[in-house]
């Protein structure tokens, strides 16, 4: 009996340590279901080949992320190890202590001149300006724009356009400029549309869609330090932009009213739009003649200048962080040692994802990489990025409860709309204590 | 009385003879069940209310803290809330009414002899069939502008169903009479299958007319099948998530549970959306409340 039990003990023993062991050499990293989390599963067989760590990118559709991420978090899972998570995430990930501190790290590898500062700013660090990092810079991604090259560049199209508005039909330079170029081009009765833009409001697609204005119109979501909304959301600059985003959803497809990256692009693929907006990192299916038949016609831009000249865009991408609950914090440091090293990041934009390696950014080489990198690298300069604070996602939704129905049904004014959600965001910070 | 006795004391013998008394079918199925429901559904239960006192947020590691009946007080004094009760009002009304007239009617017509009846009744049992995400994406392509079959059919040009905050209840509503009026129907042919044949007979040499044979016979005979596929119906209405959520992303569509899936999923208010969904549940315990007292009264006629 004694015998048996000991056996029983050494057995119960080994099975730990070689499950320990088979452990450490396997790390799991959760990000949404799209092409970069394909181009990082590719990056990672090759430190599997490097270092014997297997690393599995596992996926889930983008609409299921946020709440499965987070509910593994709640639950303290350790079933990821990692997380490239969405920039909004950073201050509550943080702040409930999902995330594990990366100052150290980040201050050691000085990683504030290693990666182009928009993304260290947006990804990694919160609370605003207090120099804690809880992310690697990893996907860096803004919003550009696509546009039918050969409607563009068709001589009688050209001749009419100068006809009509008294300049020249080219990729526009500002906002003006895109709203007449969405009028030209909208023709229902030919089935051909004007532009395709961001409406879907069930997470951060008309909003994203909708910053990209205000930022370009020279506004303003509010002040990340302060929490003051008053007089910022709705300045007179962030109407003029509403009102300007809504006449150009006048300009889309029927039905446009729920659209997001995949209806974006279907506008490009399917001869629906002049010009369409998207993320960077869904520009790759537009630049493959497999996915789109106009591939050879499709042209890029990036966000176009404000009436005072202001150009940003609208901050997409992620960080990757390590999660606080993980079994394996120090073999994902190592992992993350070697993610950030110049050769990976290089690797990692050749492979399609788009780095936010300054240096990379930066040479020739990448910019001539693709129709779109050009427009990217100068985007990566020029982002802003919606609250990162806890509270975000009530946030958001408040927002899209105030806009969403004045941009796809005119509902109201634009006025009436911002005026509203800055009532809304005051009386959540209140609740939050952060005035 | 005695057929009780002999009855009992033949299943007592029964289950005697293959060893299982009631002591053990207690043992083995009574008392796992009880358990499974009290560690599945009652504790879950009341643990909820706990939690619907409290600012739980269970996206942080915070403690709850305990705030008594501030979520209740803030919730109904939010207009948000009421205008989703509003819609999801408005939809139960025009769904459940919807489903009734076009199940009954479907029933009443097949409730006569008609070739391939059997055939026809199970083609048009098939929408109910399907799952509810598959439903949705599939009358989302019919409703398309551009392409969908609906305006083609109907010669409505590019009519504008899920994009139009106005039509978007409707078309929602629509979707949903497809889908579950055969449900109706069933229960309706059930029920119009068991009124006996001599009271039509009677009828007709009374020489009464059909609207007054509808509603002096057929009418008062199927109405308490057909309030319980109304109390099914409305229930289910009521809590209705997935086809108002695929198809569109309307304000005017937002239901209550798809806000009460917002609030705890998205916004991660676990307190609040806890004191939520006690609100939702004891309103359609009112009303299902109210339905069966109707129906009650329906079958003391």
């Amino acid at each position: 009996m004694r015998k048996t039990v000991a056996g029983l003990l050494a057995g119960i023993s080994l099975m730990f340590a070689s499950g320990t062991s088979a452990q450490s050499q396997e790390l799991t990293i959760f990000w949404a279901e799209w092409d970069p989390a394909n181009y990082l599963q590719e990056l990672v067989n090759e430190y599997e080949a490097e270092t014997g760590v297997k690393v599995t990118v596992e996926t889930t559709p983008w609409a299921d992320f946020q709440t499965k991420a987070f509910t593994e978090f709640n639950a303290k899972g350790s079933a990821y190890d990692m997380v490239v998570g969405d920039s909004q995430w950073i201050g509550a990930a943080s702040e409930a202590g999902h995330y594990v501190d990366l100052t150290e790290f980040f201050n050691k590898h000085k990683l504030n001149e290693v990666m182009a500062p928009a993304t260290v700013k947006y990804y990694s660090e919160y609370p605003a300006n207090s120099s804690k990092y809880w992310s690697i810079p990893a996907e860096g991604d803004a919003v550009g724009w696509s546009y039918r090259k050969d409607w563009f560049e068709d001589p009688k199209e050209m001749e009419a356009f100068k006809a009509k508005y008294g300049y020249d039909l080219a990729p526009p330079k500002d906002w003006k400029q895109l709203r007449d170029i969405a009028e030209f081009f909208h023709r229902p009765d030919q089935k051909r549309y004007g532009i395709a833009i961001y409406t879907d409001n069930s997470y951060d697609g008309l909003v994203m869609g909708v910053e990209n204005a205000i930022f370009s119109f020279g506004g303003e979501l509010g002040d990340y330090s302060t929490y003051k909304v008053d007089g910022i959301i709705n300045s007179e600059k962030n109407v003029k932009a509403l009102e300007t985003y809504r006449e150009l959803y006048g300009f889309t497809p029927p039905g446009w009213a729920k659209s997001f990256f995949v209806e974006n692009n279907q506008a490009i693929t399917e001869n629906l739009a002049a010009m369409s907006m998207n993320y960077f990192a869904f520009f790759p299916a537009l630049v493959n003649e497999a996915s789109n038949p106009n591939a050879k016609v499709t042209g890029f831009f990036a966000n176009p200048a404000g009436p005072n000249g202001d150009q940003y865009a609208a901050l997409g991408g992620q960080g990757i962080s390590i999660v606080s609950y993980s079994e394996n914090k120090e073999e994902a440091m190592k992992f993350l040692e070697w993610f950030i090293k110049d050769e990976t990041q290089k690797r990692w934009a050749e492979l399609g994802g788009y780095t936010a390696s300054a240096k990379v950014l930066e040479s020739e080489e990448f910019q001539n990489a693709t129709p779109y990198n050009k427009a990217f690298y100068e985007t990566m300069f020029k982002v802003k990025d919606f609250w990162a604070t806890p509270e975000y996602a009530e946030l958001l939704i408040q927002m899209n409860q105030r806009i969403y129905p004045y941009v796809t049904a005119g509902q109201g004014t634009a006025k009436e709309a911002l005026d509203a959600l800055a009532k809304d965001w005051n009386a959540t910070f209140k609740k939050y204590g952060r005035h | 009385m005695a057929t009780v006795v002999m009855t009992s004391l033949d299943s007592k013998s029964r289950a005697a003879s293959r060893g299982l008394s009631d002591i053990k079918i207690r043992n083995l199925f009574i008392i796992p069940t009880i358990l499974f429901l009290i560690v599945f559904n009652i504790f879950p239960l009341i643990y909820s209310l706990g939690y619907s006192f409290t600012d739980f947020r269970a996206s942080t590691n915070a403690p709850a803290a305990f705030v008594g009946l501030q979520n209740y007080r803030e919730l109904l004094n939010d207009p948000f809330i009421w205008a989703n009760f509003a819609i999801t009002a408005k939809y139960v009304i025009v769904s459940v009414t919807g489903q009734v007239v076009v199940g009954f009617g479907t029933a009443m017509l097949l409730n006569r002899e008609i070739p391939f009846k059997g055939l026809i009744t199970t083609l048009l049992l098939l929408p109910m069939m399907l799952s509810m995400a598959v439903v949705g994406l599939f009358w989302k392509l019919l409703y398309d502008p551009s392409f969908g079959i609906i305006n083609y059919a109907l010669g409505l040009g590019s009519f504008e169903w899920l994009a139009n905050p106005d039509m978007a209840l409707y078309a929602v509503a629509i979707t949903d009479i497809w889908m579950w009026s055969p449900f109706v129907m069933l229960l309706s042919l059930a029920g119009l299958s068991a009124v006996p044949r001599h009271l039509y007979e009677a009828a007709a040499i009374d020489r009464a007319g059909p609207f007054y044979t509808f509603f002096h016979i057929t009418l008062p005979l199927v109405a308490p099948i057909l309030m319980i596929a109304v109390i099914f119906r409305t229930m289910e209405a009521f809590k209705t998530f997935d086809l108002a959520y695929i198809l569109t992303s309307q304000p005017t569509t937002e239901v209550i549970s798809i806000r009460l899936y917002k609030m705890a999923f998205q916004e991660w208010q676990t307190g609040r959306s806890c004191a939520l969904a006690y609100i939702v549940l004891i309103m359609v315990l009112a009303i299902t409340n109210i339905y069966v007292k109707y129906l009650n009264r329906v079958k003391e006629r």
